[in-house]
């Protein structure tokens, strides 16, 4: 009997402690973030999807279409094509796109990349209607950036004769 | 006298899952009720088959590094760092210190995180709504530290073959130390609102007993297995990377019950602060990365296993190479499906209500048994 007294008055005792430290709490700053209304920073190094990174001296991409990036991809969600600057024996990326529904984020590409074009984004709100909606063209968004910026956009060497021109053209026209 | 005629000896089949939420998954179990008490219990696995184990015949070595985070999404540095160092093992590529120290702060924090949801989400399976918001404010900021360096914030891909991509700076260091200050302060909070709770101990104080020889028996790892008393850590018993150099206890538990498996994951959370907190005093400088590791990455032939203690028990990676650029096989040895073979036993003459207390101490994470 006794015992059966002391364990319900030490049962209520813990039952008001967990109370105590709600109540503490009840009355401290809150940590949570209205998101909507409030957003939060991304750190620097967020993987989101990649972009190019936009190289201050040229003012545009560094990508010359190696494919090493797409090469590398655990799920094949990268498609680049270029075209080869006439003159030279380099190529120049013209359309990059990326199936971000498939992608897993794994940061292959940004460390396989030789001349170092690509970045991870800062972007985290991706919500779309449409499968579609999930496949990112990197090159129109560098576009949009150097539009912001003021700089020139870079028009694309003109194809050679024999080069994968036509190609390029088709897959650029069935992106936009 | 109708009605006793009418009364027979019968059971019943009662599915838990597969989209129950205390199964955390789709993990079903079939049940044979004799009224309140099960029977017999049968889980059904495979819903989240995803073939990681044949994704890896198809894949270079390098491109299978995300699916280790997909196994276990909940510690997956864990695995990142056992398929990492089956493959450096392979290639004989030896990791430099200051990289070593880095997996292990990373891992530990990780295996932190892990136990704090595992916390939050058992105690919701309880019933307990309020615990469940206090662990994910501190798992915040073990996501917040980790996001800094990693760039994810909860399937990692983030050990390379011959160390880590990136180096800590200042900020994550000061970052640890802040949060290790902070997770001990919360303890008493945490005691107060749960350990010493009468309704918490009245549900988890001699509900399902493991005894050691069964849990041995059926291959248990991890707490499970230390809950019963059992002192099996693969830190300690084949120590790997640079674990011999932090002094930490392995915490064991005396009955085998969900109230010793649950003191067992809080004291491992304190047995990881304190190896975060050496590592962090002792932690050389150095390379980050060994030198001259090919990108095209061809393994000698050979076989290898190489086994890490995860969160939720030990996991091996048995690795074959015929000299290709992708593994001949990949053997994935996950805790998980150990210890789910042990739950039959346990609740068995068991009330489903106990049944939920006994499945969550388990802890299991279904995407890494189907894998």
């Amino acid at each position: 009997m006794k015992a059966y007294v002391k364990e319900t008055l030490t049962g209520f005792y813990s039952l008001l402690a967990g109370l105590g430290v709600t109540i503490r709490y009840f009355v401290k700053p809150i940590v949570t973030v209205q998101y909507p209304r409030e957003k939060i920073d991304m750190s620097p190094r967020y993987r989101g999807h990649t972009e190019f990174l936009l190289d201050p001296e040229t003012g545009s991409h560094r990508c010359n279409a190696c494919e090493n990036c797409a090469r590398t991809c655990p799920s094949g969600v990268i498609t680049v094509t270029g075209v080869k600057v006439p003159g030279t024996k380099k190529k120049r990326a013209v359309t990059y796109v990326l199936d971000y529904s498939l992608c897993s984020l794994c940061g292959l590409c940004v460390e396989v990349c030789p001349t170092n074009a690509l970045k991870f984004s800062n972007e985290y709100r991706l919500a779309g209607y449409s499968r579609q909606d999930m496949i990112i063209d990197v090159m129109a968004r560098l576009k949009a950036q150097q539009r912001a910026l003021g700089l020139p956009e870079e028009v694309p060497p003109a194809p050679e004769a024999e080069a994968p021109a036509p190609e390029a053209a088709k897959s650029g026209e069935a992106e936009s | 006298m109708m009605l006793e005629k009418g009364l027979e000896e019968r059971t019943f089949y009662l599915n838990l899952g597969p989209q129950h939420p205390s199964t955390h998954g789709v993990l079903r179990i079939v049940l044979e009720m004799d009224g309140e008490f099960i029977v017999t219990a049968d889980p059904v696995i495979g819903y989240g088959h995803r073939a990681h184990e044949k994704m890896a015949e198809l894949r270079t070595y390098q491109q299978y590094l995300p699916n280790m985070g997909r196994v276990d999404y909940l510690h997956a540095l864990a695995y990142n760092q056992c398929y990492c160092m089956a493959v450096e093992k392979l290639a004989g590529i030896t990791v430099p210190e200051r990289a070593e120290f880095i997996r292990v702060i990373t891992s530990e924090l990780n295996r932190i995180s892990s136990h704090l949801l595992w916390f939050g989400a058992y105690l919701l399976d309880l019933g307990a709504f309020t615990p469940f918001l206090y662990c994910f404010d501190d798992r915040e900021q073990i996501l917040d530290l980790l996001d800094r360096l990693t760039g994810s914030r909860l399937t990692y891909c983030f050990y390379r073959f011959g160390g880590v991509p990136v180096d800590i700076d200042d900020d994550f260091i000061a970052g640890c130390r802040a949060f290790s200050q902070r997770l001990r302060s919360r303890w008493d909070d945490y005691d107060n609102l749960v350990t010493k709770n009468v309704i918490f101990i009245h549900r988890t104080r001699d509900v399902g007993i493991l005894p050691p020889e069964m849990a041995l028996q059926y291959g248990v790892t991890g707490p499970t297995l230390r809950g019963s008393g059992i002192p099996y850590d693969i830190r300690k018993s084949e120590p790997f990377s640079v674990y011999p150099l932090f002094d930490f206890e392995i915490p064991i538990g005396e009955r085998g019950d969900v109230m010793d498996r649950y003191l067992v994951r809080l004291q491992e959370m304190e047995q990881s602060l304190r190896i975060i907190e050496q590592a962090l005093d002792k932690l050389p400088n150095g390379p980050i990365m060994a030198e001259k590791v090919p990108k095209r990455l061809k393994p000698p032939e050979g076989e290898v296993y190489t086994a890490v203690e995860t969160a939720r028990g030990e996991f091996g990676i048995y690795l074959v190479s015929k000299g290709d650029v992708k593994p001949y096989r990949v053997k994935l040895r996950v805790p998980c499906f150990s210890n789910l073979s042990v739950l039959p036993e346990l609740i068995k003459d068991t009330m489903v209500a106990d049944a939920v207390a006994i499945l969550g101490s388990i802890d299991l994470v279904i995407p890494e048994i189907d894998r």
